[in-house]
């Protein structure tokens, strides 16, 4: 379910980084609990963007959640396609449902974050 | 409702209940130096009979039998008894913020309507449920466009209404939005697009304008939106005077349009309250601030409205919410709607040709200032005296003349601004002609004096 190739925070935001590139989602477990996601706000390509800072939110039915930056760095890409389709996040959070894509200014700050088996005993903990 | 205060005994209960003896007891804990430490300064109650007497003569200072040929973003139109009618009942006039889609059908019924004639008017997509009054609909089409472009710098025609100006000034100091102003053509009256051109730059979200503007004068508004969206901003176009709409083309070169609804039955009553209205193109819809009602269907499929895209509002986002508007001016807004619905599109077409009709046959006799097109309102230079002694000459005739625009531009101060409406008379309008053209007479310097 939560890919061993990521990194997790605790706000339920994953990371992939490769190279010195970063590709960041809401988890599997964010999804469920936002519930039918309606909306998604994503910042301008060029943008700087700060580990711990929002960098955007959600919109469920339920709520508005702000998606917090796993990584620091610029914003080099965004997921164009869930400005029509926002229901990916819920269907396919950790694929299709990717959020943005970020020029990584250090690879220490991804190292800093949980693996998979500890974000799974994270949510198991929450629970 | 009764609406009474309470009684001796009732005051004895609370007191009791709250084990203190008197009212000063209970504000014992606070300082000194901030307490009143006297009964407040009311006059005794006094009979129903005194105080309809007392509202009569507040009423017979009203300038009532005269004309006036103010405008300036307050007009003198007809409004049609249905409006009144309407508005009086008790489902409209006691209702505070009557969105429960369970109880609330018709109101969001009323505000739907709203929202669609005010799209027809404009040529937007979407527009809100209304906002508290024109002048304050401008900065929040300005934060609008801010939050849209990421670009914090406002660019502002000088022929915005200087009041609205004022009000933007004002949400501007406060929100780290750098406003700057843009000039007019001192010929035609209109915006001077090449002053824009020349003020425009990379970090502006936002280029404000008004179409009529201050003086009257018809904007080129397709020329502004192609300044402004090359460089990466978006136009807001401002309206005060709605009647326009039923004629002029709707500014669809717009982002944002923003404007006053006073001219829709809406009474000038010491300049409020009123209705403001923000509308915009769809893609903006997420930054829109205040209400929005959609359509939608009931548990049963049946059509019904309710409050939609509440997301965007502060009971929701908190302090990340559009703006800290969230309500609207329903009961004014109302008024409007049954107003747009009493003329219908051909009545309000109707009712604007007039306006023109009426202002062209004055400024065939008064020579405009400026060379622009213009609506129901414009500028005229005042000969041989100054516009304020050109006032006081009408009001002996029972007219209320123009404006004198030098409080607001002091390089027009030899200038004021006169407008007709369909409740201009044409005796009126000649009488205002011939006081103007008047040399001074022994009498008028007397008055003058």
């Amino acid at each position: 379910m939560y890919p061993e190739n990521f990194r997790y925070t605790k706000e339920h935001e994953w990371v992939l980084a490769e190279g010195d590139t970063g590709t960041v989602g809401i988890t599997d477990h964010a999804q469920q609990e936002l519930g039918d996601i309606v909306y998604v706000d994503l910042p301008k390509v060029g943008s700087h963007v700060e580990a711990g800072k929002s960098l955007g939110s959600v919109e469920s039915v339920k709520a508005v959640s702000d998606i917090y930056s796993p990584v620091s760095g610029e914003v080099v890409e965004i997921n164009q396609t869930l400005a029509d389709a926002p229901e990916t996040l819920n269907t396919d959070p950790h694929g299709a449902a990717w959020l943005v894509k970020i020029k990584l200014s250090g690879a220490a700050e991804v190292q800093n974050l949980m693996s998979a088996a500890d974000y799974l005993s994270y949510i198991g903990a929450q629970k | 409702m009764r609406y009474l205060p309470k009684s001796e005994s009732e005051r004895r209960e609370m007191l009791e209940a709250c084990g203190v003896s008197t009212p000063e007891e209970l504000f014992a804990h606070l300082p000194d130096a901030v307490r009143l430490n006297r009964p407040l300064d009311l006059a005794p109650g006094i009979s129903e009979y005194e105080i309809v007497q007392y509202f009569r003569e507040r009423a017979d200072q009203n300038a009532n039998g005269y004309a006036s040929f103010l405008g300036a973003g307050v007009y003198n139109h007809y409004r049609p008894v249905l409006v009144d009618t309407v508005v009086s009942r008790g489902e409209f006039l006691t209702s505070y913020t009557p969105y429960q889609a369970e109880i609330a059908q018709g109101t969001l019924t009323t505000i739907f309507e709203f929202q669609t004639m005010i799209c027809q008017l404009t040529g937007m997509d979407v527009a809100n449920a209304s906002m508290y009054d024109g002048s304050t609909a401008v900065p929040e089409a300005a934060m609008m466009a801010v939050r849209a472009t990421g670009k914090g710098r406002v660019l502002v025609a000088k022929t915005v209404h200087p009041e609205y100006r004022e009000v933007l000034g004002t949400y501007a100091k406060h929100q780290g939005m750098p406003v700057e102003e843009f000039g007019y053509v001192r010929e035609s009256g209109a915006l001077d697009l090449e002053d824009l051109e020349r003020k425009m730059d990379d970090l502006t979200g936002a280029v404000i304008i008004q179409t009529p503007n201050f003086f009257g004068i018809v904007e080129q508004v397709k020329a502004a939106a192609e300044i402004a969206h090359k460089r990466g901003a978006l136009l807001v176009v401002i309206f005060t005077e709605a009647v326009s709409l039923g004629l002029l083309e709707p500014p669809t070169d717009a982002d944002i349009v923003a404007g006053e609804l006073q001219s829709f039955a809406i009474s000038p009553s010491y300049g409020g309250p009123y209705a403001g209205i923000i509308a915009v193109k769809e893609k903006y819809i997420r930054q829109v601030p205040g209400r929005l009602v959609g359509q939608s269907l009931d548990s049963r499929g049946n059509r019904a409205f309710c409050l939609t895209l509440s997301t965007r509002e502060q009971h929701i986002r908190r302090e990340k919410a559009t703006s800290n508007i969230c309500t609207n001016q329903a009961l004014i807004a109302l008024m409007a709607t049954v107003f747009m619905t009493v003329y219908g599109k051909q009545g309000l077409r109707e009712l604007a040709e007039q306006n023109l009709a009426k202002a062209h046959y004055l400024a065939g006799k008064l020579k405009p200032r400026f060379t622009g097109k213009f609506f129901n309102e414009f500028v005229v230079r005042a000969e041989g005296k100054t516009p304020e002694e050109l006032n006081k000459q009408l009001l002996k005739k029972k007219i209320i003349g123009g404006l004198p625009l030098g409080r607001f531009y002091p390089e027009l101060a030899d200038s004021y601004l006169v407008c007709a409406t369909e409740m201009t008379k044409r005796a009126d309008m000649d009488a205002l002609v011939a006081a103007a053209a008047a040399q001074p007479t022994a009498e008028n310097v007397e008055v003058t004096a």
